[in-house]
Parts: C-alpha cells; sequence; structure tokens
C-alpha cells in the first residue's frame, strides 16, 4: 500500500517555515527570560534559608536511615515482627486519639455555629448595612490568615496548657474559613423567595430564617464535614504546642529518640485520618449526593 | 380587599406529605441536632472545659490584646525582616523542589500514562501516605537530620508538598485530552514525545498555576512550621510569645498578614496571565 503526502512547492514552504521560526523563537524568548527571573529567585532564596548542599548529602544517609530506626524495636528486630510490643502504649495512644478527634469534633462545631451567626452579615446580597459587611469581612479575614497554631500559641498563654486552648484556636480558624465559604454559598442562593418572604411584610430575621436557610443548609452541612476532616490533622499536630491531643505524644517521642514509637504514633494518626476521611466522603456523598460534593 | 377564605382541611387531604409527614421523617432532624449537642457536652466536658476558666482566660486575653497596642517591633526590625525574607524563601524553594520530584512521579500515578492498576496503586498508596503526616511534622523529622535552622523548613515544605503536587499533577494528567496523543501517536511518535508534545503542552500551564497557588499557601505553612524550630519568622514569633513581648507579637503578625496578602495578589496576576481566563480555578 503506498501513500501519498501532498507536499506545497519550495518558495510556499519557506515563507511559512519562516513565519513559523519567527513565532516559535519570540515565545521561547519568552519563556526563557522568564526561568531565568525564576532561576534568579530561587537562587536569592537558597541563600536566604541557608541551603546547605554539603549538609543535605553528608545527612541524606540519615533521613533515609531514620526510617529504618523508627521501624526498628529497641530489641534490633522490625516493627511488624512484633505488632504487641511496637504498639505497647495503645490504649494511651487511643485515647489521646479519641481526644484530638473531640477537640476538632467540638472546635468544628463551636466554628461553624460562629460561621453560620456571622455569614449572612457577610454575604453582598443579605447584609443589613455595607460597613456590617465590611467589619465582619475583615474579622473573618483575619481569622483565617492567622494559622490554627499561632492562636493556639496565644491561648496556650491567656487559658493555659491543655486541649482547651486546642479547641479555641481551631474553632477561631474553623470560623473564618466556614464564615467566608458559608457567605459564598449565601450570595449564589437563589433571592426571590427572599422577596416573596420581605413582601408579606417579614423582618430581616424571618427572611433569613424561612428564605435563605431552607436553600442553603446542604452546602453549609457538606463544608462543615470537610472542615472536620481537615482539622483532625489541624488538632494531630495541636499537641506541639501543649495545646492537647496526640501530638502531645509524637513531640515527645521525636524529640527524645523513641523511634519505634515514632512510628507507631505515626501509624495510628495516619490511619485515622484515612478512617475520617472515607467516613465523611461516604457522609456528604449520601446526604447530599454528587452534586455538592466540591 | 377581600380576603379568601382557606380551605385548610382540603388542602391537607391535597398535600399530605407536607402536613402529616411520618414521624420518622419529621424526628430525624432533631434527633441529629440533639445527639451532635449531646457529643458536644460530653466533648466540653472531657476537655475541662469550665466556665470560669473560659471567662479568667477571655479577661487574660483582653489583657493580652490590649498590651499588644501599638505594634512595635523596637529595635529588632532588621531581624524581622530577614526571618521574613527567609520564610518566603523556604516557601519558594520548598515548592519549587517538590514540584520538581513530582512531576515524573505523577506521571507514574497517571491513568492514561500507566495503564496498569497493580503499577499505579503502590504509586498512589505511597502519596497518599506522604499527605497523611502533616507539615509540621516532616519539618521535626528534617530537623533531627538536617539541624534547626531554615534548610530543615525547605525539605519539610518539599516531602509534604510532594504528596499533594504528585495526586494533583495525575490528576491534571487524567483530565487531558487523549485527541493530541493519539495525533503525535499517528505521525510515528514515541512514547516519550507523545507525553512531550502531546500532553506536556495541555498540563504544564494547570501545573504552573497549582504551583503558584501552593507557593502561595506555603507561606503560611512556612510561617508555622518556624514554631517547632525550622526557621523563618514562625521562629521569632514563637520566641516573642513565649517571653511574652506582646508588641513585637503583634508586629509579627501583621508582618505575616501583610506578606500574605502581597504574595497573594503578585501570583493571582501572573496565575491570570499564566493560564488565562479560561480555566482561573
Amino acid at each position: 500500500m503506498t501513500t501519498a503526502v501532498s507536499i506545497l512547492p519550495e518558495q510556499q514552504l519557506a515563507v511559512l517555515n519562516g513565519a513559523y521560526r519567527q513565532a516559535v523563537a519570540r515565545r521561547r524568548l519568552r519563556v526563557l527570560f522568564g526561568a531565568a527571573i525564576f532561576a534568579a529567585a530561587l537562587l536569592l532564596a537558597a541563600i536566604g534559608a541557608e541551603v546547605n548542599l554539603r549538609t543535605l548529602f553528608t545527612y541524606f544517609g540519615n533521613f533515609v536511615s531514620y526510617f529504618d530506626r523508627i521501624l526498628t524495636l529497641d530489641s534490633g528486630q522490625r516493627v511488624w515482627t512484633d505488632v504487641g510490643e511496637w504498639l505497647w502504649g495503645w490504649r494511651k495512644w487511643l485515647k489521646m486519639l479519641g481526644e484530638t478527634l473531640l477537640i476538632s469534633y467540638v472546635g468544628t462545631l463551636i466554628g461553624a455555629t460562629l460561621a453560620f451567626g456571622l455569614n449572612f452579615f457577610a454575604a453582598e446580597n443579605t447584609s443589613p448595612a455595607p460597613w456590617l459587611r465590611f467589619v465582619v469581612r475583615r474579622l473573618l479575614e483575619f481569622a483565617r490568615t492567622v494559622p490554627g497554631i499561632v492562636f493556639a500559641l496565644v491561648f496556650v498563654i491567656a487559658f493555659g496548657l491543655g486541649p482547651m486552648a486546642g479547641v479555641l484556636a481551631i474553632a477561631i480558624h474553623s470560623t473564618g474559613a466556614l464564615g467566608k465559604l458559608f457567605s459564598e454559598i449565601v450570595e449564589n442562593a437563589d433571592m426571590k423567595p427572599v422577596e416573596g418572604i420581605r413582601s408579606t411584610g417579614a423582618s430581616w430575621l424571618s427572611c433569613m430564617r424561612f428564605a435563605v436557610v431552607p436553600q442553603v443548609t446542604a452546602g453549609y452541612a457538606s463544608y462543615a464535614l470537610l472542615r472536620f476532616e481537615i482539622n483532625v490533622r489541624e488538632a494531630s499536630v495541636m499537641g506541639f504546642v501543649g495545646a492537647g491531643g496526640i501530638g502531645q505524644e509524637l513531640v515527645v517521642a521525636i524529640r527524645k529518640f523513641y523511634y519505634s514509637d515514632v512510628s507507631a504514633i505515626l501509624l495510628t494518626i495516619i490511619v485515622t485520618v484515612f478512617i475520617i476521611d472515607i467516613t465523611t466522603g461516604w457522609l456528604r456523598g449520601r446526604l447530599f449526593g454528587k452534586e455538592a460534593r466540591t | 380587599m377581600t380576603r379568601q377564605e382557606v380551605d385548610t382541611r382540603a388542602l391537607r387531604a391535597r398535600y399530605p406529605d407536607v402536613f402529616d409527614r411520618p414521624a420518622s421523617a419529621r424526628l430525624a432532624m432533631p434527633a441529629m441536632i440533639a445527639a451532635a449537642f449531646a457529643v458536644l457536652i460530653y466533648g466540653l466536658v472531657d476537655l475541662d472545659f469550665s466556665p470560669s476558666r473560659f471567662l479568667a482566660g477571655l479577661s487574660q486575653l483582653g489583657w493580652i490584646s490590649l498590651m499588644m497596642i501599638p505594634p512595635d517591633p523596637g529595635s529588632s526590625l532588621p531581624v524581622y525582616l530577614k526571618a521574613l525574607g527567609e520564610t518566603l524563601s523556604i516557601a519558594l524553594l520548598g515548592t519549587t523542589l517538590a514540584a520538581l520530584f513530582a512531576l515524573p512521579v505523577s506521571l507514574l500515578a497517571a491513568r492514561n500514562i500507566v495503564p496498569s492498576k497493580i503499577l499505579r496503586f503502590p504509586v498512589r498508596r505511597f502519596l497518599d501516605s506522604i499527605r497523611g503526616v502533616d507539615t509540621l511534622i516532616w519539618a521535626l523529622v528534617w530537623i533531627n537530620v538536617v539541624g534547626l535552622g531554615p534548610f530543615a523548613g525547605v525539605l519539610a515544605i518539599a516531602v509534604s508538598d510532594f504528596g499533594a503536587f504528585g495526586k494533583l499533577f495525575s490528576e491534571a494528567i487524567e483530565g487531558a485530552d487523549q485527541k493530541q496523543v493519539e495525533g503525535i501517536r499517528a505521525s510515528g511518535g514515541s512514547k516519550l514525545h507523545e507525553i512531550r508534545f502531546g500532553l506536556l503542552p495541555q498540563v504544564l500551564p494547570v501545573i504552573a498555576g497549582q504551583v503558584l497557588y501552593f507557593i502561595e499557601s506555603n507561606t503560611r505553612s512556612a510561617t508555622i512550621i518556624g514554631i517547632v524550630g525550622a526557621g523563618g519568622i514562625g521562629l521569632q514569633l514563637a520566641e516573642q510569645i513565649r517571653v511574652l513581648e506582646w508588641q513585637k507579637v503583634s508586629f509579627l503578625i501583621l508582618m505575616i498578614l501583610v506578606a500574605v496578602a502581597a504574595i497573594d495578589f503578585i501570583s493571582g496576576k501572573l496565575r491570570f496571565a499564566i493560564i488565562g481566563r479560561r480555566a482561573v480555578a
């Protein structure tokens, strides 16, 4: 079987090729320029962050062997040969994990409640006054930009060491994050029911209750569940600054080089996070169908 | 204006599902709320919340906020600026490293590159477990390996983002249009040609957008990992909080907020320029 490909005459081809090369060359130049700027920024950053490749090469073996060490018991055997010995502290760890989950649950619920109270003031279409909207929005922005663990550091000093500081830190951070998401849902809500309720002479509060809330609860619950998932991760490190949960145990194990404990606690955290992810994913799919999953 | 008489009985008969909902449907919502509330109460008790402790803490917090005004760096402004630069460097370097390493791995995790499920599965689980460990934990591990300082922070961000990028990139690759790849194959290109000329031109803008977004969010993460000793402005912040220098603390928080806002702005513009109007995620 023969195939014939028709080729343009030489002169026409030369012109087209020339134009193509010119266009490509211009784009290449631009990409090259961007890459050069990026490389310069990287170099500057490398100096700023005291990157020392020699340290990395000298100690990289340490990083790999770290995982070897955390997977070895004191007796020199691999951890999975003696699970009972490896997970010796499971009672304590499970209790701490339970505390972590409670911290994230209570924090999420308080945060979601506060966000629910505030979001109608922050949404473009339902806010009673522009100045109120401005104030609430800045407040929410502040709550979500300051990292949760910074709040925890301050709260540990104000409320004392313990899970209470962690709960409040998570609650405030969640208020900021959920408040924004909630108000975006409200902004996408249909305003016709609101007009209908208002035309009957209802107050602002009744408008919200009977026209807006029924439209938005599904979205709210979906986002709150997602937030719970994120907060479980967040709560697992709150213990690093003394704000309760499993992080406390982990940081002690890492700092004191209790190698097999590190891997055991990490394992319990990862498994818990997986289970929570799967459960909330299933719950959200179950409660709200596919369209609300985003 | 006349008032129309409403025949409630007829309405009830016509819409039984509105007026007479079965008990299970009517009670489901209150039952769920009650259960959620019960767990909340149990949690509050178990985590030793008490009104007196809460109020005492609140007044303490009030004092702290008062002492934060006005924000004042004292004489350590140069140190803080350097620390901020360090934080930005950590974010930039960590994200770039993560993206460089994640790109080849993400090809292995994408369904349209590696059709074999057996090969893909371990790669995906590997990425999942890396993502399951928080950046702060990675920072602690790296501090054990390379010592205190910003370098540990760079490596921590690089590792934890490696997991996230691997997943996001492979999703971007799976979402790419196969027709262009088929075109390359039809004209006799090899597998590598297919990836280079058929896939990468579609995927790179999406990836660039995600990398920029992560640089943005990593500016936040980089401030956090300083708290455990991995350099940057978080280290200064944690120290000033520990010695109760509240004016410096509020100044540092303000610096972080301004820096994050500035990075947000710049990367928003850049993302817009790279991806264009159609796919601003």
